[in-house]
């Protein structure tokens, strides 16, 4: 390349270059950073302009702010007598990404374990915070809610996930039935939780039901009514009802999940090498057979990832019972209790508590995720 | 020879049979009814969608009145129109940030030597393992003593962080695949690894990073949690999630608005996911460690 045979300027000047261009692409940082905090400045635009105003500034400065930075530092790095520039570019490179990890993700983590021990009233042991909340009764039922969700949403997600995977396999219309099924993926828990909540709502009785659950609900009970097989049908509040109420909301997240579990078991269905089923067949083995004895074996990697990845997320569930019943009804789970210790009850001892046992609670599922991934080579 | 044993010998799948067919159907029904509910609604009079089931419209279809009111009060009235560009101001660099940070990394855990390399990479992606909600206390008081809450800044960065062990780990196995020889060439040719960078890694990178990308923009723009903790409630900065939730709570004149709000928040990431899919399967496969 042309710039590295022509001959650099006094390093001195250069140094100074890119300093100054540094500190340039600083200020434009910091006066755009400003800009955004008092969007008040593009009031004269009328109110839709000037909010797009903002989202352009802001736009700029993220994206275009994190470039500027990253050519500012190495053309600094570049500017140094060669020994020392070689030496430190790598660093260039790697520190911005470590210090934010150190400052978003390890310094944090470490805190909360240490205040879950030191944030306790003076005089008491630092397990107070443990021991309250294992004797607290919102608490167990929230770990008790946790471990229900944790025993029903990933194995259904994955039947049903494996089992749709498995059948569409065989119709014509494939990849539309499986685009009806995936489409959930891309919607928001608190999308969800809407989505649900008017499938789910109840109206008194004399009232006709909204809520398709309860229309089918009181349908069937009043034709069972009319045969004289049950005695009345009330319209049920699903979302209120102790304990349905908790499988209720569960439902919400297989209904996200599935989608997932089927695109991945889907794929690995397909990679199933054809010999093998083809052999079965021939032995006689009856399609059932074939699924349980061959495909499922074979697959089982894909079907741990699925499954374990369900797991951590069922375990952190948050949006879900925080829009729809606020954890109340005796729907409370950790992470709900949680937030709760942090801006109902200003607890930070009781918060980070519920946090380390979350995080207790992830780890080994989480190990056994990335070790089985690793065996299956994803992601290489 | 049977038609079935030729199936065989062809390869061909077995088609199922009517059992097959119907199981299918009802899954399919039950996948698509719920949001079907909310679509018909979307388009009802407040009255028709508080008074009578979204069905009875779908029966009656001429007599039923259809309606853009929900939609045309819902990007009108302040709000909504506003949490939708939050999103976006939010969503936007929460994506790009990360991915350059990681990238860079990455390039450098793959070929550039320097001490404390692999210490630094074993801790980096070993942090997937942890849930985020290990941060909020902690990230909270820094975030108020610095006045960084309900700011972007603030939330670009916690996306950032939270995203980067997993944007790492990704590019990370992409960027170390690539062949060796065209660094060697580059160098040869007086390239700096900065260039190297931009004109090779990246370019060559795009499959990766794209599902990356994809994968990261629907996480932070249907987030809730993070926007909760560090943006607050405040209206100038709320994002969609965070005004749709507050209309759930409501119960208010705003409720009957839900429905049409709650597919304008579902808009942008339907269409990303839709014409993307493809990068985004390969994505959700590698991503299902995200913590």
């Amino acid at each position: 390349m042309a710039q590295a045979v022509a001959p650099r300027a006094p390093s001195s000047l250069r140094i100074v270059r890119a300093v100054a261009f540094a500190v340039a692409v600083t200020i434009a940082i910091w006066l755009g950073l400003r800009v955004l905090r008092s969007p008040d400045i593009f009031s004269s635009l009328g109110p839709n302009l000037s909010k797009l105003g903002q989202a352009l500034v802001a736009i700029v400065v993220g994206v275009g702010g994190v470039w500027a930075l990253f050519v500012a530092a190495n053309s600094l790095v570049e500017s140094l007598p060669t020994g020392i520039g070689t030496r430190l570019r790598p660093y260039v490179f790697v520190l911005p990404a470590a210090a934010v990890v150190g400052v978003y993700l390890i310094y944090p983590t470490a805190g909360t374990v240490v205040e879950s021990f030191t944030a306790v009233p003076e005089g008491a042991s630092p397990l107070a915070n443990y021991e309250q909340a294992f004797t607290s009764e919102e608490v167990l039922l929230a770990l008790r809610n946790n471990l229900i969700w944790l025993l029903v949403a990933p194995a259904a997600a994955v039947v049903i996930g494996l089992a749709f995977a498995a059948l569409v396999d065989r119709i014509k219309w494939e990849a539309l039935a499986k685009s009806f099924v995936f489409l959930p993926l891309a919607v928001s828990f608190v999308g969800a939780s809407v989505i649900w909540k008017f499938v789910y709502a109840w109206k008194p009785p004399r009232e006709e039901q909204i809520g398709i659950l309860n229309a089918a609900w009181v349908g069937v009970g009043r034709w069972l009514v009319s045969l004289g097989l049950i005695d009345e049908v009330e319209a049920v509040a699903w979302l209120q009802q102790i304990p349905w109420n908790t499988l209720a909301l569960i439902a919400i997240m297989i209904w996200l999940q599935v989608g997932f579990a089927m695109v991945v078991l889907s794929a690995a269905i397909k990679g199933v090498p054809h010999e093998l089923t083809e052999a079965a067949r021939i032995d006689g083995a009856t399609e059932l057979q074939t699924f349980f004895r061959i495909t499922i074996p074979t697959i089982r990697g894909s079907i741990l990832t699925v499954f374990t990845t369900i797991a951590i997320a069922v375990l952190k569930v948050f949006d879900i019972i925080f829009v729809t019943t606020g954890g109340n009804f005796d729907t409370s789970v950790v992470a709900v209790r949680m937030y709760q210790e942090m801006f109902r009850f200003r607890n930070f001892g009781q918060a980070t508590t519920m946090a380390v046992i979350l995080l207790l609670a992830v780890v080994p599922i989480m190990i056994v995720n990335i070790r089985n991934l690793r065996r299956q080579g994803v992601g290489t | 020879m049977t038609a079935e044993a030729a199936d065989l010998r062809a390869g061909s799948i077995v088609r199922g049979g009517w059992l097959v067919k119907l199981t299918v159907f009802l899954i399919v029904a039950m996948w698509t009814l719920p949001s079907l509910g909310l679509l018909v609604n979307s388009f009802r009079s407040s009255v028709d969608s508080s008074e009578t089931g979204w069905w009875t419209s779908l029966f009656n279809p001429v007599a039923t009145e259809w309606t853009l009111d929900n939609y045309s009060r819902v990007l009108t009235s302040g709000g909504l129109f506003d949490a939708l560009i939050n999103s976006l101001i939010v969503t936007i660099p929460s994506t790009v940030i990360p991915i350059t940070l990681a990238a860079f990394a990455a390039y450098a855990f793959a070929w550039l030597k320097f001490r404390g390399r692999s210490l630094l990479f074993g801790v980096i992606v070993g942090l997937l393992v942890v849930p985020l909600q290990l941060s909020l206390v902690p990230l909270l008081k820094i975030y108020q003593a610095t006045e960084l809450t309900g700011s972007f800044l603030g939330i670009w960065l916690a996306h950032t962080g939270f995203g980067l062990p997993l944007a790492v780990f990704l590019l990370y196995n992409y960027i170390s695949q690539l062949p060796k020889d065209i660094f060697e060439s580059a160098f040869i040719d007086g390239a700096t690894p900065f260039t190297a960078f931009s004109r090779l890694v990246l370019p060559l990178s795009i499959p990766a990073l794209a599902s990356f990308a994809i994968f990261q923009f629907l996480w932070v723009w249907n987030d809730f949690l993070v926007a909760l903790v560090f943006l607050g409630g405040s209206s100038d900065v709320a994002v969609l999630t965070i005004e749709l939730a507050s209309i759930v709570g409501s119960r208010g004149e705003a409720f009957h608005l839900l429905t049409a709000a709650a597919f304008v928040s579902m808009a942008i990431p339907l269409i990303v996911f839709l014409s993307l899919q493809r990068f985004f399967v390969r994505g959700l496969l590698a991503g299902s460690v995200k913590g």
